[in-house]
């Protein structure tokens, strides 16, 4: 599943990112699973917060990362859409 | 434990401690009692079930919660028996979110659940998990001994979706209600839950005292595997599913637990600190309790759960199988049960020279006419022998 640029993707209620001290790395904690998370993705999820489209998430990592905004866009739709079918984001 | 250990007379001894890395436990299963309204005959509580004034008090459990967060662990389970059978449990639960647990509740949403949720909620619960004993009411009312058990359970899962909460519903299957796959995929849907497991039984505590009744048919197995993962494609962003395959026809073992000590802890009601919630049918290992040590030290020293962790332990066909970092040579538990042995393969693998016995048992039981339930019940319950798979 790929999320589309103007969905509005959320956290609900039960998924949380976290940052985990023992470990010291970012977690997503979610009914029985906690994802393991590295900084690229902790930046994307950062930024989903039930305001900004995809598209919105794309163009502020495009002024950070030193790629180009289609590379970015896919990874970041493939990535969102994947947590949407696992019920972790919702839009 | 009186079934578990009853046919075998083989001590398993724990082995010296060797040299294996001791990482950070991911989930704690806290078992705060074993009280709890239903009666199912595959409760996974050990038969000799706990009393009340055994249990531990608010604050041990409070100190213990807060030692599972200094030793790394994110998800407490919080259960029993039916976990709101405790006065304290909003007090606890308020605990862990302050110590930045992600609590889940495993819950009957029985008895009290009802009134107990949204004071839960308010003191920051993280999601519920509810079970179901058949998609239909006179299933769950005859499989949980709980007369509108059902129905009680309709208006709970409402509750929690109401307050906004996450919603799992889990549901054993077994050969009384392995038929109503399709309608229980239908009501979790219905109740708006983000996720099904459809868990087939595992035989251990009172399921594996009631397995002849409980074993199904390989091709009803075969069946609900199929409607599961069809289901899986249709309900893509609507409904997780997640399956546990009945073993006893399974070709590689489970990797039970995640592998011994290494991903999870669980404490029972009085306090013992076990690997997993079946592993005092293992004779001859020495938990230790809470009330005597810290949970580090227990996570760490503790003989039971060096007993069986890394790859040092293992015999072959285990020891030489480019399998052992993936399963761990199954479940200690069955391996004690089911061969006698708890250092031995799982007899669910297919490398193990108990396996077709296991498999030829598992068809035999299903095929044969399906006993009574023995329901759970706290003492008193009699429970006659089950013959293994050794000879």
């Amino acid at each position: 599943m790929r999320a589309e640029e103007t969905d509005v993707p959320r956290l609900p209620r039960g998924v949380k990112l976290k940052y985990d001290q023992v470990r010291e790395r970012h977690v997503l904690l979610a009914p029985e699973r906690a994802f393991d998370i590295d900084e690229t993705a902790a930046a994307v999820l950062e930024l989903v917060d039930g305001q900004r489209t995809c598209g919105q998430i794309v163009d502020e990592l495009a002024l950070r990362f030193d790629e180009k905004r289609e590379v970015i866009a896919a990874d970041v739709r493939d990535m969102i859409g994947d947590l949407i079918a696992r019920r972790v984001i919702e839009r | 434990m009186t079934n578990d250990t009853a046919e075998l007379n083989q001590e398993t001894a724990p082995r010296p401690a060797a040299v294996h890395p001791v990482g950070h436990p991911i989930g704690i299963l806290a078992e705060l009692t074993h009280r709890c309204p239903l009666r199912c005959p595959y409760c996974s509580n050990p038969l000799e079930l706990e009393r009340r004034e055994a249990e531990l008090d608010t604050a041990t459990w409070k100190r213990v919660l807060s030692e599972a967060v200094a030793l790394g662990v994110l998800h407490v389970h919080l259960s029993g028996g039916e976990p709101t059978a405790r006065a304290d449990l909003v007090e606890l639960t308020a605990h862990c979110a302050a110590e930045g647990l992600y609590t889940n509740l495993i819950t009957s949403g029985v008895g009290r659940a009802g009134a107990m949720l949204p004071a839960l909620s308010e003191a920051g619960l993280d999601h519920v998990q509810l079970s179901f004993q058949g998609a239909k009411a006179e299933t769950t009312d005859r499989v949980g001994g709980y007369a509108g058990g059902h129905a009680a359970k309709l208006a709970f899962a409402a509750q929690v979706t109401d307050l906004g909460l996450p919603l799992t519903v889990n549901a054993v299957f077994h050969r009384a209600n392995i038929h109503e796959v399709e309608d229980m995929i239908a009501l979790a849907v219905a109740l708006k839950a983000r996720r099904l497991e459809v868990a087939h039984t595992q035989y251990y505590g009172w399921a594996y005292a009631n397995r002849a009744a409980l074993m199904p048919a390989r091709p009803d197995v075969d069946r609900s595997v199929a409607i599961v993962e069809e289901a899986r494609k249709r309900l893509e962003g609507v409904l997780v599913i997640d399956m546990v395959i009945p073993d006893y026809y399974a070709r590689y073992p489970k990797p039970c637990s995640g592998g011994w000590g290494r991903r999870t802890l669980n404490v029972t009601p009085t306090g013992r600190v076990l690997p997993c919630h079946a592993a005092e049918s293992i004779p001859g290992l020495e938990f230790w309790s809470v009330r005597d040590h810290a949970l580090g030290d227990i996570w760490r020293a503790s003989p039971a759960f060096n007993a069986f962790r890394g790859t040092e332990w293992m015999r072959e066909p285990c020891r030489s199988c480019d399998r052992r970092e993936m399963d761990f040579g199954g479940c200690r538990c069955q391996a004690m049960a089911l061969a006698g042995d708890a250092s031995l393969t799982d007899p669910a693998c297919s490398k193990s020279p108990f396996h077709a016995r296991v498999e030829a048992l598992a068809t035999a039981e299903a095929a044969g006419p399906a006993p009574d339930f023995i329901y759970r019940t706290i003492g008193g319950a009699s429970v006659p022998r089950r013959e293994g798979a050794k000879s």
